[in-house]
């Protein structure tokens, strides 16, 4: 069975079409990648994969059952989002902010206990933040707030992880460290990855599998060798591209 | 500050509060006689003085000031926004013509009470059936509805004013500046407060989450819906309780949270409860000022709440790094 199962499925934004009855299946331990140009839905199609949003038809099922019947705090235990942007209008702390992923696996009057600080700090370590416990999320840099969001994803856990621009605000060296972390986790634990990505070497290197948006509704998948030829990324990005020979392979330039 | 500490010093500060409230007044009555009167079977004059008089007072002015702390922190977390007080979603103007109209007519007591509470229900009933709209119900869509509600009643109010004979005018300005002279016994708002409070608490973590965005929120597990929907209710019943006691007394609700975060406070979890002791202390000790500092003439005490809050709240901006913006 699947993890995550789409069919027949449309998703439209006004009167632009994401995707036309598109059928997807993720099964457990793949790491997929969604590509498409600015404005192609990539950020919609997540959020409805992750059941923030109603599709207009067709069906989505978790571990199959239908995504639409089940309590939200059931799909925050399997389903984890890490959002393009991330919201503070109040002050808090870090250590406040990373523990707010355990929210999905504590009941309405428990407080927070020694093994949530323990994941806790455990993810701020992984992601390089410790030290930084008590300092106020407002005064982070880009690249340190992207870090805590995937901490605070770290300690809630799910199964299945999709990630809008994971590598937004980090530099070369983050970028590399956050996505080797995601990929040993994938690895080690069976977690599931989709991720939005714009770089697609970064797609290439970490991912198996590729759901192209080329707009109007069409959509193509597949692994590398399957969908991503120089004609589908030139028509994907509307834009001429080339290859080079790099150490892990093919690397893509735009032309 | 630690939880222990912050609780012990916002519980020190009501009880000094309460003491020096019932000990203030027209006639004379010290500490000694305080605790004679409290604990004392056989209540002599001064014992009936704070008995009948003072307390109902003080306990009022408590209450009051704990149900718009309250209130203005829920409004805060609901539309993200720090400046959101109890009375940004026109509330207190339903409340307001609500009671105006029976100081017209030169009618009090209960119904004054019950013309300000139906107000202000009205008014929740009203922008909570706009704001919903055919479309969803954003922040922004909330808080323009509740805002043109809220001029709409400026309006009928200043109509009101305008068409009241001289006499009345003096009590519905007290009203319209917050007053505690009219409060009548606070059991009501107290039970109101209580379970206010204690509901508040059961959502307290889900409330800190959604202070970080409501899509966010709702990856977390948060019914983001049923939530909002929850706070609103809450907020605004909690609001109508204060107005109704004691008209609209301004700045408690705004300030109050906002002290508590510049001294940390940040889990809504202490933040709620704390608001509640501090902006009961706060309007008891400003409700004590209004009586007694151009005795025998009162003050309406939200002028009080201003000049007491607006020197301390500044204080605290000025020394606080909690509110800077992102460094280097």
């Amino acid at each position: 069975m699947a993890l995550l199962e789409a069919s027949g499925l449309d998703i439209r934004i006004g009167t632009t079409e994401v995707c036309r009855r598109l059928a997807l299946q993720i099964n457990t331990g793949e790491r997929w990648a969604i590509l498409g140009r600015n404005g192609a839905g990539k950020t919609t199609l997540l959020h409805t994969l992750a059941g923030l949003r109603r599709p207009d038809s067709g069906t989505l099922r978790l571990d199959g059952e239908a995504l639409d019947t089940l309590p939200r705090r059931h799909i925050a235990r399997r389903v984890g989002v890490l959002l393009q942007d991330h919201l503070d209008a109040f002050p808090a702390s870090v250590m406040e902010t990373v523990l707010i992923g355990r929210h999905p696996y504590l009941g309405a009057l428990q407080w927070e206990g020694p093994d949530d600080y323990a994941l806790a700090r455990a993810a701020l370590h992984a992601v390089g933040l410790d030290g930084l416990e008590d300092r106020n999320v407002a005064t982070l840099s880009g690249g340190e707030r992207r870090r805590l969001g995937i901490a605070t994803l770290l300690t809630q856990d799910p199964t299945l992880w999709l990630l809008d621009e994971p590598t937004n605000h980090l530099d070369v060296h983050q970028q590399i460290h956050i996505l080797d972390l995601l990929q040993a986790r994938s690895q080690a634990q069976h977690k599931t990855l989709l991720l939005v990505m714009h770089d697609l070497n970064l797609a290439l290197r970490y991912c198996d599998r590729f759901l192209l948006l080329f707009g109007a509704g069409k959509t193509a998948q597949g692994s590398a060798e399957e969908v991503l030829t120089r004609a589908t990324l030139e028509r994907l990005y509307e834009h001429p591209m080339h290859t080079l020979d790099g150490p892990r392979g093919p690397v893509w330039l735009p032309g | 500050m630690r939880p222990l500490l912050l609780f012990s010093v916002l519980l020190v500060l009501a009880l000094a509060g309460f003491g020096w409230s019932l000990t203030s007044g027209s006639i004379d009555i010290g500490w000694r006689e305080l605790l004679a009167a409290v604990f004392d079977t056989d209540p002599g004059l001064h014992a009936r003085v704070i008995l009948e008089l003072r307390w109902p007072r003080a306990a009022a002015a408590f209450v009051t000031g704990a149900l718009l702390a309250l209130a203005g922190a829920l409004m805060q977390v609901l539309l993200r926004n720090p400046l959101a007080d109890p009375y940004v979603l026109g509330i207190s103007g339903g409340a307001a013509t609500g009671a105006l109209l029976m100081l017209l007519f030169g009618i009090g007591g209960l119904w004054l009470h019950g013309a300000a509470f139906s107000g202000a229900l009205l008014s929740m009933l009203i922008v909570f059936g706009l704001a919903h709209g055919r479309g969803s119900w954003t922040i922004n869509r909330l808080l323009l509805t509740g805002i043109v509600i809220a001029a709409g009643w400026g309006a009928v109010i200043g109509f009101l004013l305008a068409m009241s004979p001289e006499q009345n005018l003096r009590g519905m300005l007290f009203w319209l500046m917050g007053d505690l002279a009219y409060a009548g016994t606070p059991l009501t708002g107290f039970v109101v407060l209580l379970a206010g409070l204690l509901i508040a608490l059961a959502m307290g973590r889900s409330l800190n989450i959604l202070a970080h965005g409501e899509l966010a929120a709702a990856t977390l597990g948060v019914p983001v819906a049923t939530l909002r929907r929850l706070i609103y209710v809450l907020a605004s019943l909690l609001t109508a309780a204060a107005v109704t006691m004691a008209g609209s007394i301004g700045f408690v609700g705004l300030v109050v949270p906002h002290m508590l975060r510049l001294q940390g406070v940040r889990d809504h979890r202490q933040l709620l409860p704390a608001a509640v002791l501090l902006g009961g202390s706060l309007l008891l000790i400003a409700d004590t000022l209004a009586r007694t500092l151009l005795a025998p003439r009162q003050l309406p005490v939200g002028i009080l709440t201003a000049l007491v809050g607006v020197p301390v709240f500044l204080l605290l901006l000025y020394r606080s790094r909690e509110l800077h913006g992102r460094e280097g």
